[in-house]
């Protein structure tokens, strides 16, 4: 059999001189039709750049072909070196034979141009379509990818459509030629988990339909296992490792293959939860914080004179109270409310209705600010002008304080305990890595001694073997100081690894609550089940995913809606999930 | 249309804010209409005299009259008389209007002529040796004074080359366009090219951030040939701030160029209000004002109903 594709020795740099600035060095691999190869590494392997080499998008970023050669075979039967094809042969090729899709649908569809005009597009210019025979082109193509109410929808431009949807469309165009080669860059990164296994499902009938060659890149060797045959692991430009799927994740040869499958957080479904604390252990300590009926709404205004028409339910009656030293964990989909109930529960949101106390005298705590927050993204949340002895001091003095030898001495303790040097005081942000950046936000936070910490999504933005090592650090400064988390997080493997309990949120509400073994490995509510069932996870191999486009409820009510009272079904001593109508 | 609605709701409100603002900045200033309009002569006037004129001009009472009295004509579209020319105000602005909005016009139509296709070559071009020469020029027409390209112009055509009438009594477009045109094609390019500078440097950098976008890279993924990335995909998103722009400039030129008006002795907006304001022409200033802030308040719906034109995000409300 002839291979489809046949790299050999490609090495790509970028700049002036891209030989002294070399980011892939030397990768070779094979691809036949109907295979599908997964390019497994972080964040600067050199994973996207080789990628981008094979349709030779890399020229436009600045990157240049050094060496090697890329041997596609073309419909036609002949083969021809892409890394020496002219820019007119690349053109036709583009889209044509070699599909590609990205990780950010949000901003990778042109935003002045139609759904419609983006597909069609791709037909005018590859099968000489035009006119009415494109836009019927353009329809069935909305159809392949199960988009509901397909010739409606190719009248709506990308910002009135979701990011599953909106992957769904790109998709739609990198598949409307039937290309024979797919290259997909962290497709679903920036997607839900339960979209994630809707456009995985996808990809993988397409490709058993049309009989493709696929290149599929991502940073979750979980989420390999369900659609590769074969594996390429990436570090520092260089593929560490390569060979079929189960072969490397069974006999995983390279000491960095070993480290992305045993230190990254994979989902265990309940059985990699924490011990170290339970509620039954201490009956009568008082909850670090008590929420109950928590409701925000925000208003949706119509009309000359903006009168309110309606509101966005975006929390609505939430419930539920967290012990000194015990972290719940709670779970979403973007635009469930579980941000939303953070920030509400920090003051940064008016709520609508509801309490919440933070108990201040717990451990002999005088803090006038009981609850702190870390936020998600490290780099936008430190002030780039400050050095970080000014970042340190600034919640102390915005309490009243002053900066003074007590508070100097906290911060050289806080800089201590989350593993950086005392001389980091004098530094910039910048001078910091993501996960250092990290620690500092965690530092700025327990400044003022809060007995709460609610962070919101605070490993989402590290790469996976930094996440694993801030997640240690939360647990040891858990138990040393006491402290209560909120953890939000989208990211069920991470909640499995730092909850002690989690709350599952649903369209604003919490649908089920409880000790996080017994939710994980048992939940009981309809959403939580297909969540659960939507995580990736290395020991699912080939799984066929049902195409499923359920879409997440609009959370839009008219004027003076209220839902009715939760009714709780109790299941084992600390785990609730609300009845389903 | 709600929108359109909302907006021009807000437009009397300017209009009082902005009368109320001329009306009291020109009276701080010291000197009166009837001393400017007859010089050192005003001292031979007898007191009665004087107070017949102030009464005919209706200066002579205080200033919350004079301003309710003006108001009380301005909105009935009375904007009172110009005691320099004689004439009711609105005639005398209606009289040079046609001019400066020509020129303005104009200007704009060879600023984006020019200045359009030079900043998106040159971001195609980026760092490029000819990136750099329209860089360079783009500077050289933002940073020079427009009196030294009018000055460089008259001489170079009509001295140098014998062409196009510099000078000469003003001619209507409606009255003879050929003549017109030859008139007002050198102020014309004199202000826009400075402001085509303006435009270059915009589309230019507007140009090249959206080139790195995600989506051009899709479109490029899709095998859509460079001409048509450029001017399907990257074009419609920059044009917004290059809109902005010309909106901003549109709105300056129709309050007139006093000194291109001046070199080229035009009759404009611009040389009006200065001579109004240097003969203490109240009712003309107020009035001119006025109406210029009217023509900006305009132009800058215009800009902004032209954005929900290029970006369907703002024509049917994003998140």
């Amino acid at each position: 059999m002839t291979s489809l594709l046949s790299v050999s020795n490609l090495r790509v740099g970028f700049g002036r001189k891209p030989e002294d600035n070399e980011i892939v060095h030397g990768v070779n691999f094979d691809l036949a039709a109907g295979e599908t190869l997964a390019i497994v590494g972080e964040s600067g392997s050199g994973k996207s750049v080789t990628a981008l080499s094979i349709n030779r998008l890399v020229d436009f970023g600045g990157g240049r072909i050094i060496d090697g050669s890329i041997r596609f075979r073309r419909e036609d039967g002949s083969t021809l070196d892409l890394a020496a094809a002219g820019e007119q042969e690349l053109t036709k090729i583009r889209g044509g034979e070699i599909g590609m899709i990205f990780q950010e649908p949000m901003t990778s569809l042109n935003p002045v141009l139609t759904i419609g005009e983006q597909i069609e597009e791709s037909f005018r210019l590859h099968r000489g379509l035009t006119g009415r025979q494109a836009r019927e082109a353009a329809k069935d193509a909305l159809d392949r990818v199960r988009i509901p109410d397909a010739a409606r929808r190719l009248k709506y431009c990308p910002h009135q459509l979701s990011g599953g949807m909106l992957q769904r469309v790109m998709i739609a165009t990198a598949l409307s030629c039937n290309p024979r080669l797919l290259i997909a860059d962290e497709p679903t990164t920036a997607l839900d988990v339960t979209v994630q296994a809707q456009i995985m499902a996808l990809l993988a009938e397409l490709k058993r339909e049309t009989g493709m060659g696929m290149i599929f890149i991502t940073h979750d060797i979980g989420l390999v296992a369900g659609i590769a045959d074969k594996v390429m692991v990436m570090q520092n430009g260089e593929a560490v490792e390569q060979g079929p799927l189960d072969a490397v994740l069974d006999a995983p040869q390279h000491p960095y293959t070993k480290h992305l499958l045993s230190a990254v957080p994979h989902f265990e479904a309940g059985r990699a939860t924490r011990t170290d604390y339970r509620r039954a252990d201490e009956p009568s300590a008082a909850p670090a914080l008590k929420v109950e009926g928590l409701t925000v709404r925000f208003p949706v205004t119509g009309g000359l004179l903006r009168r309110q028409t309606g509101a966005v339910h975006a929390v609505d009656g939430v419930d539920f109270d967290l012990m000194p030293g015990e972290t719940l964990g709670i779970v979403g989909e973007s635009g469930s409310g579980k941000s939303t109930t953070a920030r509400a529960i920090l003051g940064l949101v008016e709520p609508t209705r509801g309490t919440f106390s933070a108990n201040t005298n717990g451990a002999a705590r005088q803090s006038s600010k009981p609850v702190q927050m870390v936020f998600q993204n490290p780099y936008a949340s430190l002030n780039p002008r400050l050095r970080v002895d000014s970042i340190l001091a600034e919640p102390v003095i915005a309490a009243g304080g002053g900066l003074n030898g007590e508070t100097q001495a906290r911060m050289r303790m806080l800089l201590d305990r989350v593993g950086l040097p005392e001389n980091a005081l004098q530094r910039y942000p910048h001078e910091f890595s993501g996960g250092q950046r990290q620690r500092l936000c965690i530092a700025r936070a327990l400044m003022l001694n809060p007995s709460v910490v609610v962070l919101d999504e605070a490993v989402s933005a590290l790469d996976v073997s930094v996440q694993a090592k801030v997640l240690e650090l939360l647990v040891d400064l858990q138990r040393e100081f006491g402290l209560a988390y909120l953890f939000v997080s989208h990211d069920m493997a991470v909640v499995e690894r730092i909850a002690h309990r989690i709350a599952v949120v649903y369209a604003g509400q919490i649908v089920e609550i409880g000790d996080a073994a017994s939710v994980l490995s048992d939940p009981k509510h309809a959403y939580t089940k297909r969540l659960i069932s939507a995580v990736p996870s290395v020991d699912r191999r080939k799984e066929t995913f049902e195409v499923d486009t359920r879409q997440v409820p609009s959370l839009v009510r008219p004027l003076g809606f209220e839902p009715e009272p939760a009714n709780w079904q109790s299941f084992g001593s600390d785990h609730m999930a609300r009845a389903e109508a | 249309m709600n929108y359109l609605a909302r907006r021009l709701m807000t437009f009397p409100l300017v209009m009082l804010g902005v009368s109320i603002l001329v009306f009291v900045s020109i009276r701080l200033v010291p000197g009166d209409a009837i001393t400017a309009m007859l010089g050192t002569e005003a001292g031979l006037l007898t007191p009665d005299q004087r107070a017949a004129l102030e009464a005919y001009f209706g200066i002579d009472q205080g200033w919350f009259t004079q301003y309710w009295r003006w108001l009380a004509g301005a909105v009935q579209g009375d904007l009172g008389v110009s005691v320099t020319f004689g004439k009711p105000v609105l005639d005398v602005i209606l009289e040079r209007f046609p001019l400066t909005l020509e020129l303005a016009l104009l200007s704009m139509v060879i600023a984006l002529a020019i200045g359009l296709p030079a900043g998106i070559f040159a971001a195609t071009r980026n760092e490029k040796p000819s990136d750099l020469a329209v860089r360079i020029f783009a500077m050289i027409g933002q940073s020079t004074p427009n009196f030294v390209f009018a000055l460089l112009a008259i001489y170079v055509l009509s001295v140098g080359f014998g062409v196009l009438p510099a000078m000469g009594e003003f001619t209507p477009f409606l009255e003879n366009p050929l003549r017109n045109l030859g008139q007002m094609i050198l102020p014309a390019l004199t202000l826009g090219f400075a402001f085509a500078a303006a435009v270059t440097r915009i589309s230019r950098s507007a140009m090249l951030d959206i080139l790195s976008d995600d989506y051009i890279r899709t479109a490029r993924a899709k095998g859509v040939p460079a001409r048509k990335v450029i001017w399907r995909h990257a074009l419609p998103n920059a044009l917004i701030p290059v809109v902005t722009l010309s909106g901003v400039e549109f709105g300056y030129l129709l309050g007139g160029a006093v000194i291109v008006e001046q070199i080229f002795a035009l009759p404009g907006l611009g040389r009006m209000v200065l001579d109004a304001i240097l003969q203490r022409d109240y009712a003309l200033v107020q009035g001119s004002v006025l109406f210029i802030a009217l023509n900006f308040m305009i132009v800058n719906l215009l800009v902004d109903l032209a954005y929900a034109v290029l970006d369907p995000r703002i024509r049917l409300g994003g998140k």
